[in-house]
């Protein structure tokens, strides 16, 4: 009953009769609050040395890669998506396939910006297309999966260029076609474990067929890539 | 007033309750900085339109930028007061900023929303074969209208594919583009063709008073497309002439046959349907016919006798292309007509 009399007067009705007096001490801690100033340091990543960045950006990249070519049922490449893996994979695989100027003779080979394109404008078109038929993977996540996948071909551009050192003939093409072959089916395999389980279970053909259709293309241009000696 | 609600947020006015100062105050020190204190203090409506404000920030923004906003609400949790330097011009920039980025979304969900073509991507797989497979059968009943799906995720596979096809194509005759890229050539040559010949018979239909809507000649006309890759993907590998004739009668003649029977059967009048379907049949037999010869090797030596002087922009220069391939599987199919003959 008291409290309830209490708790009905105003809060600080008492205190205008309050005087302090010289001889009471007061003493004690006070603490400030500068927990906002350690928070930034923990999040802000601009002070330090520009090595780190890159050593730790490059650690994330290595880590998808080997995400990539054993593809297990795992969402770090969907979690952490990054789009420098697949900016790489790109370049490296357009600068092995460019072709020399148009006058000279070996013409046809596709340019640098050509590969570039298909390959950025294929992901984003098949992108669409997953979000079209009700997927529920992000834009930048399929993307960020379907630059990463490229790299079986990028490895198997790199075997061809070696295997073509040594010849042209038919048994350097049957052994291009079959390590083609190989990365193309395994990029397929490997971007459908990550993008297919996003879509629900009798669509997923739907879905695989852009993929399937995107490394051929781009498994197709490494086969007949042909050397400019 | 009641200052028993904890932590618990019973927000139930609109500009936020006096509730929230005890919330914002919350993990607070004892400590009062006077810094931060300003004359507006106490009623104001701007200070609890502040308040608001910061908080629907705060639901807002992501992780990374929800550091910065508790920063931003440190500074002036204690009843909403600010300091004058700093804040203004931080709280002036944070005001463009939402602004700006209201906008901008705005615009992009009105423009760039796909959600409005998600209807016509609503496809089985099996209807998507079926379709694919009753395109290049004629229907009989042309007295009544007949059904044509509306979906676009058949006609724009079959468009890639197409382009895939016209790539290889393109490649093995050794065609070069001087102006431009392969790509780019396929590319505007397929979509132009889906995209330009669906408008010309869409217009053609709207003046013939066909009941045919856009979306279904697009749907019509991409599902025809099946024909051409089917022809285009063997003829490109197989050259035979003779071969290549009776492919693009037969399998473009009962595609064609299709989209005519569809057309007629949705409209009314005999001088319409022949404008019409006539059209339609002339522009898709030739368009098949055009692409098998436009990128054909026998083509060039005649090109190149034709034309020596002046070089036009699209030149086919013959050159050594690893042809391991295209022997092979004509040299079986040659040997396999030559045993045939002997019986």
């Amino acid at each position: 009953m008291a409290e309830v009399e209490e708790s009905s007067k105003p809060l600080f009705a008492g205190l205008s009769d309050i005087s302090i007096s010289e001889d009471i001490p007061v003493e004690g801690d006070i603490s400030v609050p500068v927990g906002s100033q350690s928070a930034d340091n923990d999040f802000s990543t601009l002070d330090e040395p520009v090595k780190d960045t890159i050593l730790r950006d490059l650690k994330a990249v290595g880590q998808k890669f080997v995400h990539v070519m054993y593809p297990k049922k795992s969402s770090a490449l969907l979690r952490d998506w990054d789009l420098w893996g697949p900016l790489l994979l790109c370049v490296t695989l357009a600068l092995m396939l460019q072709g020399g100027s148009v006058d000279s003779e070996e013409d046809g080979r596709p340019q640098f910006a050509e590969v570039f394109v298909i390959i950025w404008f294929g992901s984003v078109i098949i992108t669409l297309n997953t979000k079209l038929l009700g997927g529920t993977i992000s834009f930048f996540q399929s993307l960020c999966v379907l630059g990463y996948c490229i790299l079986p071909l990028t490895v198997a551009m790199i075997v061809c260029r070696i295997v073509l050192v040594g010849g042209s003939g038919l048994v350097s093409f049957v052994v291009r076609l079959i390590v083609v072959t190989a990365s193309f089916s395994w990029s397929t395999f490997a971007s459908t474990a990550f993008l297919a389980d996003s879509q629900p279970p009798n669509r997923k053909a739907l879905v695989v067929y852009p993929v399937f259709l995107f490394y051929f293309v781009i498994g197709w241009m490494i086969l007949t890539f042909s050397p400019s000696h | 007033m009641s200052a028993s609600q904890g932590s618990t947020n019973t927000n139930t006015e609109p500009w936020g309750s006096f509730d929230d100062n005890i919330i914002i105050q919350g993990s607070g020190s004892a400590v009062i900085d006077m810094e931060n204190m300003d004359d507006t203090s106490g009623s104001s409506f701007e200070d609890m339109g502040e308040i608001h404000q910061r908080l629907k920030e705060e639901e807002e923004v992501t992780a990374e930028a929800a550091a910065t906003e508790e920063d931003n609400g440190e500074d002036g949790e204690f009843l909403g007061m600010k300091g004058l330097k700093g804040q203004l011009g931080r709280q002036v920039a944070d005001e463009v900023w939402q602004a700006g980025k209201r906008q901008a979304s705005k615009a992009f969900n009105l423009y760039a929303n796909i959600d409005i073509l998600r209807p016509y991507f609503d496809v089985e797989p099996n209807q998507v074969r079926n379709r694919l497979v009753e395109s290049l059968i004629p229907v009989r009943m042309i007295n009544f209208p007949q059904k044509v799906a509306g979906e676009l995720y058949g006609p724009m596979m079959l468009v890639f594919t197409m382009v895939a096809i016209l790539l290889h194509g393109m490649k093995t005759s050794g065609t070069v583009i001087r102006e431009g890229t392969l790509m780019g050539t396929a590319i505007g040559t397929c979509f132009g063709y889906w995209l330009g010949v669906s408008s010309f018979i869409y217009f053609l239909a709207y003046l013939c008073n066909a009941q045919i809507t856009m979306l279904q000649m697009l749907s019509l006309l991409g599902y025809g497309l099946f024909g051409h890759c089917m022809v285009l993907f063997i003829t490109y590998n197989v050259h035979f002439h003779s071969l290549f004739y009776i492919l693009w009668l037969v399998i473009g003649g009962l595609s064609t046959l299709r989209m005519v029977a569809v057309l007629i059967s949705r409209t009314v009048g005999q001088t319409p349907r022949l404008i019409l379907c006539g059209t339609l049949a002339a522009l898709h037999m030739l368009f098949l016919l055009y692409l098998h010869f436009a990128y054909h090797k026998m083509v060039e030596g005649i090109l190149d006798t034709l034309e020596g002087p002046n070089i036009p922009p699209i030149q086919r220069v013959a050159r050594d292309v690893p042809v391991v391939a295209n022997a092979v599987v004509n040299a079986t199919i040659k040997s396999i007509s030559a045993v045939l003959q002997s019986q």
